[in-house]
């Protein structure tokens, strides 16, 4: 059976269910799944728990399906960016259940890895701990924190190939490879899309296994920058 | 004459150590980058996944694909490598980063620090801090001395904390303060800017502190 679908939209059919979870790659605006975001936006699907670091911004990625009041809930570690955001929580619309940034990865990666709980030291003595079991271990406290598995991971990779083996390029990588463990479906939206063979098996980030469904973007895809900053040109 | 924000950078600076792996916080300890001592070679760590930061790209060579923790175009050097987000952070809390240099709301004089949360405003999230503080070897806070002239160095945090007893070092405009964060020798005013007066210090500093030799 073949992974490779014409578009986000057929990639998505017969996944989306009100109140799932879902998993969505990037870190700011590198490296999001912006093509089955707006797929999600489309369909309608509503009441949705979105696993992601930063909420995009009022009109990129996550932040049209806060717009559409899709989310329900986001986990997430920063969402300083987002205005539409701040006004649905400070009005009590959304829900938020911050993570410190590497204990979300940490959770992501577990879940796709089996792993239902593991310790860390990060947030041990803060209102991240509360309500989480502590163990000492070799004279430090530690806090249990869980793994996450979604019902849905979106990815976003430079490159792939049919069987799903995926390739990211640099800082889009982020949460990418470990959301596309971490669900019972993953979907990868690609930049290229390129037969067996052609990416070295070294190279591979993503092995075929993790991937279900792929697209390609179309030529022209926009990958948005949210700080342009630059050095001037020596005169 | 008190510390401006670049002599602040560039006293942090100093803290610096030839092969050190470091991460620079968002504000006045980004400015630090531009005062590293000749001769010490560092790599700076960025927690979204990337270590050797470059400087800034010139205008229209900017990559979507490459930015640091603040969201910003940056570019990558020959020492460059890049990972997922769980590798940086397997980097911070493995212990394997030399130093992180942030910024604070408040800092107690246990080492208890509190720089991502204010009840009642919006609250942006805590990023990586509270993985940073956690396990990074040596943490040291740059900031302002006093916000709306109340001073941030406190007896208790009172703003919910990102670590507990987890700052090492602090500077500020006025002077530099290393903390007993392991054991209870608490906060030690160790240098004082050029022209700040241990009067001034005292007068908008609310934590104890002993004064070294």
């Amino acid at each position: 059976m073949g992974k490779v679908y014409p578009d986000a939209t057929a990639a998505l059919a017969g996944v989306l269910r009100d109140g799932m979870i879902i998993h969505s790659g990037g870190f700011g605006l590198s490296g999001i799944p912006a093509l089955l975001i707006d797929a999600i936006q489309e369909s309608g699907v509503t009441g949705l728990t979105v696993v992601s670091n930063n909420a995009g911004i009022d009109d990129v990625g996550l932040g049209k399906l806060l717009r559409t009041r899709q989310i329900k809930k986001m986990i997430a570690s920063y969402v300083g960016e987002n205005a539409e955001f701040a006004r649905q929580f400070l009005a009590g619309e959304l829900e938020i259940e911050f993570n410190p940034q590497g204990t979300l990865a940490e959770r992501i990666r577990a879940g796709g890895a089996g792993i239902p709980a593991f310790f860390t030291k990060t947030g041990v003595g803060t209102k991240v701990a509360e309500g989480k079991p502590t163990q000492v271990f070799d004279g430090e406290t530690y806090v249990m924190e869980r793994g996450i598995v979604a019902d849905l991971a979106l990815v976003h990779a430079w490159k792939g190939d049919t069987e799903g083996n995926l390739v990211y390029r640099r800082t889009a990588r982020n949460f990418n490879p470990m959301m596309a463990t971490a669900a019972k479906i993953t979907v990868a939206q690609v930049e290229h899309l390129v037969q067996p063979g052609e990416i070295d098996p070294d190279h591979v980030i993503t092995p075929g296994v993790f991937v279900k469904r792929i697209i390609v973007c179309p030529a022209g895809y926009e990958k948005r920058i949210e700080q342009r900053t630059t050095t001037p040109k020596a005169a | 004459m008190a510390w401006n924000r670049d002599e602040m950078a560039a006293r942090a600076a100093r803290e610096l150590d030839d092969g050190f792996y470091v991460n620079l916080g968002i504000g006045i300890p980004t400015l630090v980058a531009n005062h590293i001592p000749a001769g010490v070679s560092v790599q700076l760590q960025s927690e979204n996944g990337m270590l050797g930061i470059g400087p800034f790209p010139f205008e229209g060579e900017e990559d979507a694909d490459i930015i640091n923790a603040g969201k910003q175009t940056v570019t990558m050097l020959p020492t460059t490598s890049i990972f997922s987000s769980a590798d940086s952070f397997a980097m911070i809390r493995g212990g394997h980063i030399d130093l992180s240099i942030l910024g604070a709301l408040q800092v107690a004089q246990n080492g208890d620090l509190a720089n991502w949360m204010i009840p009642g405003k919006m609250v942006k999230g805590m990023g990586g801090a509270m993985d940073l503080v956690a396990g990074v070897k040596r943490v040291v806070v740059l900031m302002e001395h006093t916000a709306g002239g109340k001073p941030k160095l406190l007896r208790e945090c009172n703003l919910p904390l990102t670590g507990a007893r987890v700052v090492d070092m602090v500077i500020s405009e006025l002077g530099v303060f290393s903390i007993d964060r392991r054991g209870d020798a608490g906060m030690m005013l160790v240098e004082l800017a050029p022209g700040v007066s241990l009067d001034e210090v005292r007068a908008k500093t609310e934590a104890e502190f002993r004064i070294a030799n």
